[in-house]
């Protein structure tokens, strides 16, 4: 099953005259969950708001599903963008509606179900995440790790190809995290999900990713891509092995 | 729309056999689910047939978990790919009842509320100005307590940059007043008096009053914004584990602010609305010696001061109220909406009360 979903060409980012990243290549392959990974200001977010069209190209396309996503008109974006969701760092909910109106917002934008339908399918999404005993609950009323989950349900809400999560263990304990990922690898094996997911918690890279890209910031490049395993088994570049492993420069001169 | 989903239905001596051919996405079920709801209603015992289906998701199978809502459901021929997703949402039906839980209170019980809320208000009202005068007194002992960088920042958004619109107010505001007085009282043939008119309205009412409402509108909304955007990232709660006290920080500088620059740019108004008033005395041909002695003769300085003492008062309000409101912002994204428009509600309100409590006071005393 290797078949890309996702295709990068000469992808370059630019904020105005600063460039962030400059030419990346890689492919996301249908079904497999693609972990970004980098220091902080490496520019693992502003990829990823390039990737969902958040920001125009600097130079470079993006091919999605099988289509030209950069430089598509409003109308085939808007197609591609049904089936991709988002969940952002901060989890992004609208404060003022109830979890299960959190999704059946985007139903109601996009499809023609009835009302009641749409209550049934945001419970069954809310369900799919745990959190079918609070659907009335608006989101200032559950915890962080819910937020994140009800952010999940509702990038899920129209049963997209490819889910884009940014950062989704920030500031949530081991546990809760853990139950994140087990969560994001039951998806991704039940509905065949497609995961591209930003991150540097190292205990989720391990337990999620089938494939990672490093970035840094410093040559605005991919400095490594593959398994996890493999890159902390195997890279000669020390800037990998200084992620991988945790180590510290200190402990070097010790070894 | 082309079609995603088809149904079928027989009827096999009494039982009900739905077959679903397609594709059982969000847009397939849209177009069979009203029909398939029909298609159960009343029956305890329903097959479903999938044999058809070339593809489902999360959203055409919460079909089936409606449907299941209302009849044992027994399913056929579900193609082994569906079978996981299948096991994950299909087996549960989903609850009788989705709606949120409506809260309907008496009106007497709203009356209740209502009240309450309004005396328990005006209670934080009232002890916030108190702490912000006690706070006042111990600045005045201790000018190093006062955040002066804070204060200019404030005196320069509250003050000058506010100058334009408030002498523009006042200028049209002393017009309109001269042009509408000037018909009534030169029937009787004494409109050289629109000059002690304009000039005594603007000075003790109009000058302060309108003053204190364009900076309302400016500067009280936009206090309220701010603490309130610190209050929601959580700001002044780190202000308070930091020992500072937020109402030191943050309302100080801005009520000290506030009352430094309010006399002064009533003081622009007031001049601005004369100017108005004159113009058009001038305009109905009386001659610039004349008008200056009427308003010599009509204005003392006990007139100019009653209008400052107001806008004094009137800043503390403007000021206070914004940084009350600002603090009591709830959390979410629109309670900062919410505080600045109580905040400017609240502002006009006041101002309005305490000029008709000075009107009053002025009056028995002769002020």
């Amino acid at each position: 099953m290797e078949e890309a979903i996702i295709r990068a060409k000469d992808l370059t980012a630019a904020y105005g005259e600063r460039v962030i990243l400059e030419k990346l290549n890689f492919e996301v392959n249908r079904g497999e969950v693609f972990v970004i990974l980098g220091g902080s200001g490496c520019g693992k977010s502003t990829l990823l708001k390039n990737l969902i069209g958040l920001y125009p190209l600097a130079g470079g396309s993006i091919e999605m599903v099988g289509k030209v996503f950069s430089g598509a008109t409003l109308s085939e974006q808007r197609a591609i963008l049904k089936q991709i969701g988002v969940t952002y760092q901060s989890g992004a909910l609208f404060g003022s509606m109830t979890l299960s109106e959190n999704v059946e917002m985007v139903l109601e934008e996009f499809t023609e179900l009835p009302r009641e339908a749409r209550q049934v399918v945001a419970w069954t999404k809310l369900k799919l995440v745990g959190l079918e005993k609070f659907i009335h609950h608006l989101p200032s009323e559950v915890s962080g790790g819910m937020q994140k989950r009800a952010a999940l349900a509702r990038a899920m809400a129209l049963d997209p190809k490819i889910l884009f999560l940014d950062e989704p263990s920030a500031g949530l304990d081991p546990i809760t995290s853990a139950e994140l990922d087990e969560l994001i690898l039951q998806l991704n094996e039940s509905l065949g999900l497609t995961f591209v997911v930003v991150t540097h918690e190292l205990a989720s890279i391990y337990a999620i990713a089938d494939r990672v890209i490093m970035l840094d910031g410093k040559t605005r490049s991919i400095i490594a891509e593959g398994k996890p395993e493999e890159l902390r088994d195997q890279s000669e570049n020390p800037l990998v092995r200084q992620f991988f492993r945790r180590e510290t420069k200190s402990k070097d001169t010790h070894e | 729309m082309s079609q995603h989903c088809e149904l079928k239905q027989e009827d096999q001596s009494g039982q009900v056999r739905l077959q679903f051919i397609g594709r059982l996405d969000a847009d397939g079920a849209a177009q069979i689910w009203k029909k398939s709801k029909q298609a159960v209603k009343g029956q305890s015992q329903v097959t479903l047939d999938l044999k058809g289906l070339d593809y489902c998701d999360a959203a055409g199978l919460s079909l089936l978990v409606d449907l299941r809502r209302d009849s044992e459901l027994s399913v056929e021929g579900l193609k082994p790919e569906f079978e996981k997703l299948w096991a994950l949402i299909g087996n549960e039906a989903a609850p009788a009842e989705l709606n949120a839980p409506i809260r309907r209170e008496s009106v007497i019980w709203k009356i209740g509320e209502a009240c309450s809320n309004f005396f328990s208000d005006l209670y934080s009202l009232i002890a916030f100005l108190g702490q912000v005068a006690e706070l006042l007194v111990r600045a005045i002992a201790r000018p190093s307590l006062v955040r002066w960088k804070d204060l200019w920042n404030v005196v320069e958004q509250a003050g000058p940059n506010a100058l334009f619109i408030v002498m523009l107010i006042g200028f049209l505001m002393g017009l309109i007043l001269a042009f509408q007085s000037t018909v009534p009282l030169q029937q009787f043939g004494v409109d050289i008096f629109v000059v002690n008119l304009t000039a005594l309205a603007m000075l003790r009412e109009l000058g302060p009053i309108m003053t204190a409402i364009v900076l309302a509108g400016r500067s009280g909304s936009a206090f309220a914004a701010e603490i309130g955007t610190m209050k929601v990232n959580e700001e002044v709660d780190a202000l308070k584990t930091m020992g500072i006290d937020p109402a030191l920080f943050l309302v100080i500088p801005r009520v000290v602010a506030a009352v430094m620059i309010t006399p002064l740019l009533t003081i622009f108004a007031n001049l601005a609305g004369i100017l108005g008033g004159l113009l058009v005395v001038l305009m109905m041909g009386h001659p610039w010696a004349a008008i200056y002695h009427q308003l010599v003769g009509a204005v003392g300085l006990d007139d100019v001061f009653s209008g400052l003492i107001k806008a004094f008062i009137f800043g503390i309000i403007v000021a206070g109220v914004g940084c009350l409101r600002g603090l009591q912002t709830q959390a979410g994204a629109s309670a900062v909406g919410v505080s600045t428009t109580r905040a400017v509600v609240t502002s006009i309100i006041l101002i309005i009360f305490t000029d008709a409590v000075f009107s009053i006071v002025f009056y028995i005393t002769g002020f």
